[in-house]
């Protein structure tokens, strides 16, 4: 059989770099003291700093900032907006139910799939063109393999320009951190599948992705700190769904499920 | 009245429901595929084969349904060492709600180191290997391909198979014994048959999650829906330990020494506890 580390040599303490608590003295995280060297950090900050061991600059952290805020949208009828407003018409808990909305952000047609998936293809994208590869080639190979490009097209308005790409563009332009290469990539394959026969518009998820590449997160470091993008909206729906009496957000009656299965039958006891 | 607008509603190939004559919303009668689930299934069916009607939308056969309540008992405590009922005691412990509990387990069983993810993956190996040995010997010996960023972590060990461990563990054995006998022409049996071939063509033994993965084809699951029914079948177990831990208290829980590398306090603290 493979040989592997054995799992005896993990037993005892366990060794991080990360951090962790001394109650009633301190609490270290990353290498400080969380009292002392961190105590005055915006939480932004600190998160950021969780996740990829470097600190932010004011600038970049305003656009991170902008990032999650103009994705915001207390909707309801959103899928993930929904699970919160639903827990909250059963009378659910207001951390379970938002915690379920935010489990169910990493869905496959928007949000954390997407972003992580978007993010990844700027990443590879960069280095295939810096590697003197043509870009049409670069997205066309793309399409073949994958058959769509998260971050172009998108499922609930395919042909409207994304509301929020301007403002967080213009936004991350007074902050000086709109003409990254990886923005300028974004705009550049937007250009190919419009002009090409599949009409995709850049939504919001490439722009984000390639802003926050500019600013030095990897795929996996932005695919965490996008985490509570969608929070902020999130328990607008679970407060209104709780303010309207039980179970009275989206009722549906008996007849809203239209049946499509087998006609009706009788489970035959012989048979079994 | 309202008129129901006519976009709010829900096709299902699962579920129909007749409403009292009096009130749209409450159902007098319910139907599963066709079936009326409280005016016949509840005396008639057991529970493995009205879960099976709800993820396959007919009636097993008995063995099937048998070899069904087999995996389900035997997936359904993978007990307190593993990572999943592990998470659903550390709500349990600490007085979380129940659906806390099962929230963690799910979160801490889902992935492609012992948890569902694997078994997704490992069904869509059955798909492609099917009962051929060389198909089974390239995949299991080719480099997982890189394909596109997926929020799940790369897999570290061949999916079906154990990362740790020098032989096919004796429930994982038995489980497989147990599940041959009422699924005598599928991918269980060429499996009870070809085990060995298949641990040396991985490097390492068999595990649950590659029985698991093997029955749920058998029982003819996609991968998406075995994804889903390891998911579920393994809840009891977590259920039960986050109970028994929630009674028995945070203090005769481990709550485990660690040792900080880059602590700027300038010692280890190896003897923690809260």
């Amino acid at each position: 059989m493979m040989e592997s580390i054995p799992l005896e040599s993990w037993e005892g303490p366990l060794r991080t770099t990360m951090g962790g608590c001394f109650p009633g003295e301190r609490a270290v995280f990353r290498g400080h003291d969380l009292h002392a060297d961190l105590r005055d950090a915006d939480w932004m900050d600190l998160y950021l700093f969780g996740i990829c061991g470097r600190r932010h600059t004011p600038a970049q952290l305003r656009v991170l900032h902008a990032i999650w805020v103009n994705t915001s949208y207390p909707d309801p009828r959103l899928w993930n907006n929904r699970v919160a407003a639903l827990a909250g018409s059963a009378r659910s808990t207001g951390i379970l139910g938002i915690s379920a909305a935010l489990a169910t952000s990493e869905a496959a047609i928007y949000g954390r799939q997407i972003d992580i998936a978007i993010a990844d293809f700027l990443t590879r994208a960069m280095a295939a063109v810096r590697g003197g590869r043509p870009l049409a080639e670069v997205v066309a190979d793309e399409l073949r393999i994958n058959r769509s490009i998260g971050g172009y097209g998108r499922p609930v308005a395919k042909s409207a320009a994304d509301e929020r790409n301007a403002v967080v563009l213009a936004l991350a332009e007074h902050e000086g951190l709109a003409d990254g290469e990886h923005v300028k990539l974004a705009f550049a394959i937007e250009e190919i599948l419009l002009t090409g026969r599949w009409r995709m518009r850049m939504n919001y998820a490439a722009l984000a992705a390639a802003l926050a590449l500019d600013i030095g997160l990897t795929s996996r470091e932005y695919y965490l700190y996008l985490l509570p993008a969608f929070l902020a909206g999130m328990p607008p729906c679970y407060i209104e769904a709780c303010d309207r009496p039980e179970q009275a957000t989206f009722p549906l009656r008996c007849s809203a499920l239209i049946y499509q299965g087998p006609p009706r039958r009788s489970w035959v006891p012989e048979c079994r | 009245m309202n008129t129901e607008p006519a976009r709010n509603i829900i096709h299902s190939r699962l579920w129909a429901e007749d409403a009292e004559n009096d009130d749209a919303f409450t159902a007098q009668a319910c139907y599963c595929s066709g079936y009326d689930v409280y005016g016949e299934l509840l005396k008639q069916a057991t529970y493995p084969e009205y879960l099976y009607l709800l993820f396959r939308g007919e009636r097993p056969a008995p063995h099937i349904a048998r070899a069904l309540e087999i995996l389900s008992i035997a997936v359904a405590n993978p007990g307190p060492r593993d990572s999943s009922v592990h998470a659903a005691m550390c709500a349990g412990v600490g007085g979380s709600p129940a659906a806390a509990a099962l929230m963690a387990a799910l979160a801490a069983g889902a992935g492609v180191s012992g948890g569902a993810r694997e078994v997704f993956q490992c069904m869509q190996l059955w798909s492609s290997c099917s009962d051929r040995p060389e198909a089974w010997q390239h995949a299991l010996e080719a480099p997982a391909t890189a394909g596109r960023m997926q929020v799940w972590p790369d897999a570290e060990h061949p999916p079906g198979f154990a990362p740790y461990g020098q032989r096919c563990a004796r429930p994982v054995r038995q489980t497989l014994s147990a599940l041959a006998t009422y699924l005598a022409d599928g991918h269980i049996a060429w499996l009870a048959a070809h085990r060995e071939t298949l641990e040396q063509a991985a490097g390492r033994p068999l595990a649950m999650t590659g029985v698991l993965a093997a029955a749920l084809s058998d029982l003819g699951l996609d991968p998406a829906a075995g994804e889903m029914l390891t998911l579920l079948l393994r809840l009891p177990g977590a259920a039960a330990h986050a109970l028994e831990q929630g009674e028995s208290g945070f203090r005769r829980f481990p709550f485990f020494a660690i040792d900080i590398a880059n602590d700027p306090g300038r010692y280890t603290d190896q003897e923690q506890s809260r």
